[in-house]
């Protein structure tokens, strides 16, 4: 890898993916051809994800500067500690995410597969450039692209349903991001006169305490992506789109990249320190508690498998978000795990949701009853991944659950812990049910199964990748501590 | 000498001016006809005329025509040129306007306001059947 | 005429040339070379606007004196950041509107007509860039009513397709007439108070003479005249009907260029001519200027949301577009001002641009375009409607394009301005503007009832891609536009 600069590795990871999307239209008549493509590109954006989060960790910062946006705001790339891990997160759950969405929708004789190729790969892109910005503003029109570059996949199905989804989502991510996250940037803007990440905050001179409960309210709603509650009924809805969607995308890049927004947020222009110091998040806490009960309440009563896995979501979302209103170094660092470990986790649920939907066409966790044994490695790949969001070792998951509670009892907040163990045991209770039904009921329906091993052996790496990321979750730990220390 | 019959006396054209002003004013708002309309645009105007002329009038004073006697008082020339373009300028827009009439007329049947809007509504049918419309419309 | 003296005529060229060209159009037989020579002019004054604004850059400002009259008896032409700016947009769209023409009038109009035609498209042009450049308020009456004539015959011309043309026309002759008649009594007061029309020197004069009613009065009429003309909620009414019936080349040229003429002549009254006064135009602003433009942006977006008629529901687009320049020009800081010039520019791109993809619509469609007929057509049209799909992103203001920066810039003038209820308001309102788009980029490719490809011919779509280019330009790297946008803003609000 000697012959890349950190410079080019930023560089061809922010277009390798936008190249892939633009080349896709022309190998739509070539389907193989067309399938290669996304992994392809995938895999060279995420080995230049992992060279530039390489340089990171040995406290570099690749930057790319593109054109001027405004005044003393540049259209430009730079690679903070936390944008490395997510960028790590993103890109290499593309590879995974490609593979099987060409297993999905082949398997299941989807329309449109090339535009859906086509817009997949600039979702990725988005979220790839939202990891890397350079400034607050950069972040947010990237944040809006994601958005916009999504919706054709949420509503591909091209049906009512889909359609009332599409307007949805569309209405509260859009809303939000304009009516509220638009201008708690500019407002930054005008109070520091910067918008660039700086470790320790940009906001501690500029504005005063009484202000960053209502600026921290302002982004914290206003990124509607981290699907806090009340904003959080978009993330549902979405999943009328394909699962591969669901997986990659309502899994990993997009709510990701709303929780990544609202950790740079807190870590680079509040500051951990102001924002502790002024008190103003603790309101966010009490929020992020209720979210994270509420949905896992509503988790329970789901029978629709990927409705179930889309408010397990949403409460874990909110792990993220806690971590960042608790505004200690280690919860910070917990929040930066959580990014990680949930990435792998859920892609893993969703995937098999998937694999099951393609072999036997089963939704309904109630028809899951007795499938089990005939679909072993899907449902011992949703085991895993289900360890892995409960957060029991030895599975990746424990360790940012683990964070997150040294940070809670380090900010003085004894009340978080118990809201963590109650969620836990909540996630045990809904998330081991399906596999639970699957191995010990009795079989209620007959079907056909039918596979296709694209669907089947994406799960099975990625829960894999769970239980690897407990043992190795070194390099993680060293960028997320860099976050915060540096 | 003050009170309301003084500023009558003193400014009686200005009162003229007002009382067309609003007079044509009205005409444009309230009539339907759009002939009347335009009539009623051209009092407008012309109000505005009579008050810039008004405006340059010193009493007393001559055409600005420079003489050899000394004590000559002038009025002031360039309102006068101004409305001379402004008149030019409200003639171009009365023609335009009775020429449009005339149009509206052919293709409508009609130079009512109310008449013509009731008629929008059956003209807005595709292509194909708006030929049919238009002769219903001039029925 | 040599070189350095075709240099000091500019001011004057980029208005005479398409004036100079219209009666000769107006003769020409051949519609094809009428159409010629109407790009020749258009093409030329655009030049010459680039020129000017290129000797604006500086910061320097100069007049140029009509028939070498100097002010304030002559007529002036006042070159200087902002004028060269706007007049470099006006004729920028007008030209590439006229390349649109060739095939887009010609497709809605009768072939004996064109020269005609194209030589009111002329007057219309150089009406409105006089009316930027002219330094004399009696002048930009002229300017005002020729550019007004022309626009109502382009109007009209619409009735070769739907007779209601007329009407519209009619309309916006009456209802112009009568602004532009406000606007002379106005002046006609201002008039009667300093003994000048000179502009520069109504500035000087104003603050020195006694502060009579006259003063106010005058103000209000020049005020209402222009708001008219502007279309200005709740004096907008002419204008949804004239967008929306008058031919789509004709559209394209009047949404792109007409009212932006007036917001100028708006500002410049506002800062320049009365700037001696400022708080008689403070009262206009806080509680005429502001509310009426929060007004207009309510009142079209709501519309648009509920019309299915595209050409209709751009119009009424335009009204809340409208309201956004207006409002902030009424923030009246030099940041607002250069955010009102900065969407001055970029709505001039992105409506100009939905009206020519809607034009290519209805012309290869054969049919006025509805909600109904947009279905599909993201695959029968492509080329088309991905131009189109572009400039409406940018109008909603996704990033990377140009809607965006003007969002931007606005919102960032009202929060320095301490204006945080207003700010939401226009966030409130640009987010209900998503509505009325996305009902149209919902059913774009939806499976159509007649699925066979239109033809689409570069005639029609190559202007329009010039245009949604133009907006992602401006998007991503749109540092001139803002920087000629703020140095417009210094000179005409100075250091306020």
């Amino acid at each position: 890898m000697m012959f890349m600069t950190p410079q080019t590795a930023l560089m061809i990871g922010i277009v390798a993916p936008l190249v892939t999307a633009l080349l896709t239209p022309f190998l739509g008549v070539r389907a193989n051809w067309r399938d290669v493509a996304g992994p392809i590109g995938a895999v060279i954006t995420f080995v230049a994800a992992l060279h530039v989060a390489g340089d990171v960790m040995q406290g570099g910062s690749p930057e790319w500067v593109l054109a001027t946006l405004a005044p003393g705001i540049d259209l430009s790339f730079r690679v903070t500690e936390l944008g490395a891990v997510f960028g790590l997160v993103a890109s290499g759950l593309w590879i995974l995410a490609g593979i099987y969405s060409v297993g999905y929708m082949r398997g299941n004789h989807e329309k449109h597969q090339t535009r859906f190729a086509a817009f997949y790969a600039v979702a990725v892109h988005a979220a790839m450039a939202v990891a890397w910005s350079g400034n607050l503003l950069v972040l947010f029109v990237f944040y809006e692209v994601l958005t916009f570059s999504t919706f054709p996949l949420v509503t591909h199905k091209d049906s009512k349903a889909a359609r009332d989804a599409g307007r949805l989502y569309m209405s509260i991510l859009v809303g939000t991001s304009v009516v509220l996250l638009l201008p708690a940037v500019i407002y930054v803007w005008v109070m520091t006169g910067r918008l660039d990440f700086v470790s320790g905050g940009i906001l501690k001179d500029a504005v005063s305490s009484e202000v960053v409960p209502w600026l921290l309210a302002a982004f914290a709603f206003g990124i509607g992506k981290a699907a806090l509650m009340p904003f959080h009924r978009w993330l549902p809805a979405a999943m009328v789109a394909p699962t591969p969607v669901s997986a990659l995308l309502h899994a990993v890049a997009v709510v990701k990249a709303g929780v990544f927004t609202m950790l740079t947020v807190v870590v680079y222009v509040f500051g951990i320190d102001f924002l502790s110091a002024s008190g103003g998040g603790t309101w966010l806490v009490w929020l992020t508690s209720f979210t994270i009960l509420a949905s896992s309440f509503v988790a329970i009563t789901k029978d629709d498998l990927k409705a179930r896995l889309a408010y397990s979501t949403i409460s874990q979302l909110s792990y993220v978000v806690l971590g960042a209103a608790l505004a200690t170094s280690i919860a910070a660092q917990g929040a930066a795990l959580h990014i990680v470990m949930h990435a792998a986790g859920k892609i893993t649920l969703f995937f098999c949701a998937g694999a099951i939907y393609v072999a036997c066409h089963l939704t309904k966790i109630s028809d899951l009853d007795g499938q089990g044994p005939q679909m072993k490695w899907v449902f011992g790949a949703f085991f895993i991944g289900a360890l892995s969001i409960i957060g029991i070792p030895p599975t990746g998951g424990s360790w940012s659950k683990f964070y997150l509670m040294v940070g809670a009892a380090d900010a003085g907040m004894v009340f978080v812990l118990a809201v963590l163990s109650l969620s836990s045991l909540l996630n045990i209770y809904y998330l081991l049910d399906p596999v639970a039904r699957a191995f010990f009921k009795p079989k209620t329906r007959q079907v056909e199964v039918e596979w296709h091993p694209l669907t089947v052996w994406p799960p099975v790496i990625t829960a894999g990748i769970s239980i690897g990321l407990f043992f190795y979750a070194g390099p993680f730990l060293d960028l997320a501590s860099a976050m915060v220390t540096r | 000498m003050t009170g309301p019959l003084a500023i009558l006396a003193d400014s009686w054209n200005y009162l003229v001016v007002i009382c067309l002003m609003m007079g044509g004013l009205f005409i444009v708002i309230s009539q339907q006809n759009l002939v009347k309309k335009l009539v009623g645009l051209a009092i407008f105007q012309t109000s505005v005329f009579l008050f810039y002329i008004s405006v340059g009038k010193v009493a007393g004073g001559t055409a600005p025509i420079l003489m050899k006697a000394t004590d000559v008082a002038y009025s002031n020339p360039l309102p006068h040129v101004l409305i001379l373009t402004a008149i030019v300028v409200g003639v171009a827009t009365t023609a335009l306007g009775l020429a449009l009439v005339l149009r509206i007329n052919a293709a409508f049947g009609s130079i009512e306001d109310d008449e013509i809007l009731a008629m929008k509504a059956a003209a807005s049918v595709p292509r194909a059947r708006r030929d049919a419309s238009s002769s219903e419309g001039a029925q | 005429m040599t070189l350095s003296q075709i240099i000091a005529n500019l001011p004057g060229l980029v208005v005479a040339i398409p004036l100079l060209l219209a009666p000769v159009v107006a003769l020409v037989p051949l519609s094809s070379l009428a159409w010629v020579l109407a790009v020749v002019g258009t093409g030329l004054s655009l030049i010459c606007a680039v020129l000017i604004q290129g000797s604006v850059t500086g910061g320097a400002s100069y007049s140029y004196f009509l028939g070498n009259w100097p002010p304030p008896w002559g007529i002036e032409f006042v070159v200087d950041a902002a004028s060269a700016l706007t007049v470099v947009i006006m004729s920028g769209l007008a030209f590439i509107a006229t390349l649109f023409a060739r095939q887009g009038l010609l497709a809605e109009i009768a072939e004996k007509d064109a020269g005609m035609a194209y030589a009111a498209w002329l007057l219309a042009c150089g009406g409105l860039s006089g009316l930027v450049m002219t330094g004399d308020a009696f002048n930009l009456f002229v300017f005002l009513e020729i550019s007004a004539l022309s626009s109502v015959i382009l109007i009209a011309l619409g009735s070769g397709t739907d007779r209601r043309a007329l009407v519209a026309g009619y309309n916006y002759l009456l209802i112009g007439a009568v602004g532009a008649t406000f606007y002379v009594i106005g002046v006609g007061f201002i008039y009667a108070v300093t003994g000048s029309l000179n502009m520069a020197d109504l500035a000087g004069r104003i603050p020195d003479v006694p502060q009579t009613t006259a003063v106010m009065v005058g103000f209000g009429f020049m005020m209402a005249g222009i708001l008219v003309k502007a279309a200005i909620f709740p004096v907008h009414i002419w204008l949804p009907a004239a967008y929306s019936f008058a031919p789509s080349a004709v559209s394209a040229l009047l949404a792109a260029i007409a009212t932006k003429a007036s917001l100028y002549v708006l500002a410049r009254i506002m800062f320049t001519v009365f700037s001696g006064t400022p708080d008689v135009t403070a009262i206009a602003v806080e509680f005429v200027l502001i509310p009426l433009a929060l007004g207009g942006i309510f009142v079209g977006t709501i519309l648009a949301i509920y019309e299915n008629d595209i050409k209709k529901l751009l119009a009424f687009s335009s009204v809340a577009q409208i309201g956004y320049i207006a409002l902030a020009f009424g923030v009246a800081s030099t940041a607002g001002v250069a955010a009102g010039f900065v969407h001055i520019g970029n709505h001039a791109v992105i409506k100009g641009g939905m009206f020519l993809a809607v034009g290519g619509f209805a012309i290869a469609l054969g049919r006025r375009i509805d909600l109904d007929s947009m279905v599909g057509l993201g695959r029968r049209m492509p080329i088309t409607t991905i131009g189109f799909l572009i400039c409406g992103l940018s109008l909603i203001g996704l990033p990377l394009t140009a809607g965006f920066i003007s969002k931007l810039y606005l919102v960032r003038a009202l929060i320095e301005a301490d204006m945080i209820f207003i700010m939401g308001l226009v966030l409130f309102s640009s987010a209900l503007s998503v509505a009325y788009l996305w009902k149209i980029v919902e059913v774009l490719w939806h499976k159509p009832t007649v699925s066979t490809p239109v033809p689409e011919t570069p005639g029609l779509y190559l202007p329009l891609w010039m245009l949604a280019i133009g907006n992602i330009w401006l998007g991503v790297a749109p540092a001139p536009l803002i920087e000629a946008a703020g140095r417009a803003a210094m000179q005409l609000v100075g250091g306020m």
